[in-house]
């Protein structure tokens, strides 16, 4: 939690079944200096469930991502339309970017190995929250790379640099850092690019687990996997969202544009 | 398969032909520097002792030490460093991570990059009409050492700005996206990988700020002094000057003094430049990626 920040998000008290609206979107625009990326997109996202996008490059995911934390703020080219309410509040209206960034995980493709230590690494977020206690961050420290499947392989070398370890081992130290921040909301953007198999089916079933603490958004390029972890899937295609609908139903031939089931067959992509 | 031809022996003569030419072109550096130590060393290498070091001039500056002066160019360095230093490394820290990209910051870095080019004899007469005269510091260690902070300060910040943008922006919005500040990121993340960058612009501006003249003999140094400073109100004696004064200046200076002087002051830059990197070098070690 954020302490005496302004502006504290609502962590939508009345919660409390299942389909409570975590994020909801709004005829979301975005462009890069003028070159539209994504257009006309409406969509909530419910608490506890994990929310697949799928689409071919250039589809606007990653961009969607972006706008749902306020990354449009780091890049003077990209420009947000439309209302995206996070707990039932506008994002573009927060003040305290801040406490909205760190209740909102983030995983991007390529892992992100800070250059610090291991520990450093995801100790990091709770010390920018104030928390100062050893015993306290030990703890954190343990319990978010044992949930990021990495602490077996990390226990005896928490003092070497994060940034030396291998890609597939980066990418579950950026999970545990992602963890750490204790966020509401999970957003994983194609982790699975630079890790392997075996490391993918580890992080899925993560994923499966962390379903019950928190929101899970995953981009994925990978057909199946979002047919293996989400409950809802959007389809992506040329900055438009052609289709929202459950896993069960789209993976199941229940669609409304062809084009879906084109791309879920694998027929262009 | 892979026999040579005729054209691929050509190419490789060609390789081997520049390669060493622009070896030798890169040894031609050395000799310099070399040459400009072996002679101040053969020629002054007498001269330098304890007392030399220790003692003031005597004999209308035809014999005795250095003391006043090396003491000076410490005085000088010191402070002007405590001025460019955190003056500079703020402002680079600006232009790198607060500062947008807009006309203003453009006219800035311009700014920037033409204070690096104005002379030094111009630097010196600013620093007599903005230091001495009109914050009426007078002729002072104060005015001499700000004027040598303004001249060196865009080494400084330009060293320091490239270090910065060294680090990946990648580590910036890793740090962002947990809901750090832009200032909680720059000390975290961002300081701890430049900081080696930024050593190497504080390095390059001792170097140039010990071994200058020309600002520092209107504002502040002085021909001779029999008394040390005291304060920062002060004239001082500095390496520099005494060097010019000792060689050109005075009568009857025996021929090694000049050249014992000109070898301490190179050894005191030698010395700060070893130290320096021997940090840097200890720094870059703990950082990887």
């Amino acid at each position: 939690m954020v302490g005496n920040n302004s502006e504290p998000l609502a962590t939508s008290a009345a919660s409390g079944s299942a389909s409570a609206v975590k994020l909801s979107v709004r005829n979301l625009a975005i462009d890069y200096a003028g070159k539209p990326a994504l257009e006309g997109v409406n969509l909530s996202i419910h608490e506890n469930e994990i929310f697949g996008i799928i689409g071919p490059a250039n589809a606007g995911k990653t961009s969607f991502l972006k706008a749902l934390n306020r990354m449009d703020m780091f890049d003077n080219h990209m420009h947000v339309l439309g209302d995206v309410q996070f707990n039932g509040r506008s994002v573009n209206k927060l003040r305290n970017v801040y406490a909205l960034r760190k209740r909102i995980g983030v995983v991007f493709p390529l892992p992100v190995g800070l250059p610090m230590t291991v520990y450093d690494n995801v100790a990091l977020a709770p010390r920018l929250s104030g928390i100062r206690k050893r015993a306290q961050l030990d703890e954190i420290v343990q319990r978010c790379l044992t949930r990021a499947a990495l602490w077996d392989e990390v226990k005896d070398r928490l003092q070497s640099l994060g940034s030396l370890l291998s890609g597939g081992q980066q990418q579950r130290l950026t999970i545990a850092r992602a963890l750490s921040q204790e966020p509401e909301v999970l957003m994983l953007d194609e982790f699975s690019i630079a890790v392997d198999p075996v490391t993918t089916m580890r992080i899925e079933d993560v994923l499966k687990e962390l379903k019950s603490e928190m929101t899970i958004i995953l981009v994925t390029n990978l057909v199946q996997q979002a047919n293996r972890l989400a409950d809802r899937t959007a389809f992506f295609l040329d900055g438009r969202c052609v289709e929202i609908g459950t896993t069960q139903a789209l993976f199941s031939g229940q669609v409304k544009e062809q084009k879906t089931q084109d791309y879920i067959e694998g027929r262009f992509g | 398969m892979f026999a040579q031809t005729k054209l691929n022996i050509h190419d490789r003569h060609v390789q081997s032909l520049v390669r060493t030419l622009f070896m030798l072109m890169t040894a031609l550096l050395i000799l310099p520097v070399l040459a400009i130590l072996a002679t101040l060393i053969v020629k002054g290498g007498s001269m330098i002792s304890w007392d030399f070091l220790f003692s003031d001039p005597t004999d209308g500056m035809t014999a005795g030490g250095i003391f006043p002066a090396l003491l000076g160019t410490i005085w000088l360095v010191a402070v002007a460093l405590m001025v460019s230093v955190p003056l500079g490394i703020a402002a680079a820290i600006y232009l790198s991570e607060f500062a947008p990209d807009n006309w203003m910051t453009r006219i800035i870095n311009l700014a920037i990059i033409n204070l690096a080019g104005v002379p030094s004899i111009v630097h010196a007469l600013f620093g007599v009409g903005a230091f001495v005269l009109f914050f009426g510091f007078g002729t002072s260690i104060l005015a001499a050492s700000l004027t040598l902070a303004i001249m060196t300060l865009p080494v400084v910040i330009v060293a320091s700005r490239e270090s910065l943008q060294a680090v990946p922006q990648a580590f910036r919005e890793a740090c962002w996206n947990m809901g750090a500040t832009r200032w909680q990121t720059i000390m975290k993340v961002v300081l701890p990988n430049a900081i080696s960058g930024i050593l190497t612009g504080v390095i390059l501006e001792v170097s140039r700020t010990t071994g200058e003249t020309a600002p520092i003999m209107f504002t502040g140094a002085a021909f001779f002094l029999p008394f040390l400073p005291e304060s920062v109100f002060d004239q001082t004696m500095a390496l520099s000057l005494h060097l010019f004064v000792v060689s050109t200046q005075v009568p009857n200076v025996p021929e090694a003094l000049p050249y014992g002087v000109a070898l301490v002051l190179i050894s005191m830059v030698l010395l700060m430049n070893s130290i320096s990197i021997a940090f840097r070098m200890y720094l870059r070690g703990k950082k990887k990626w």
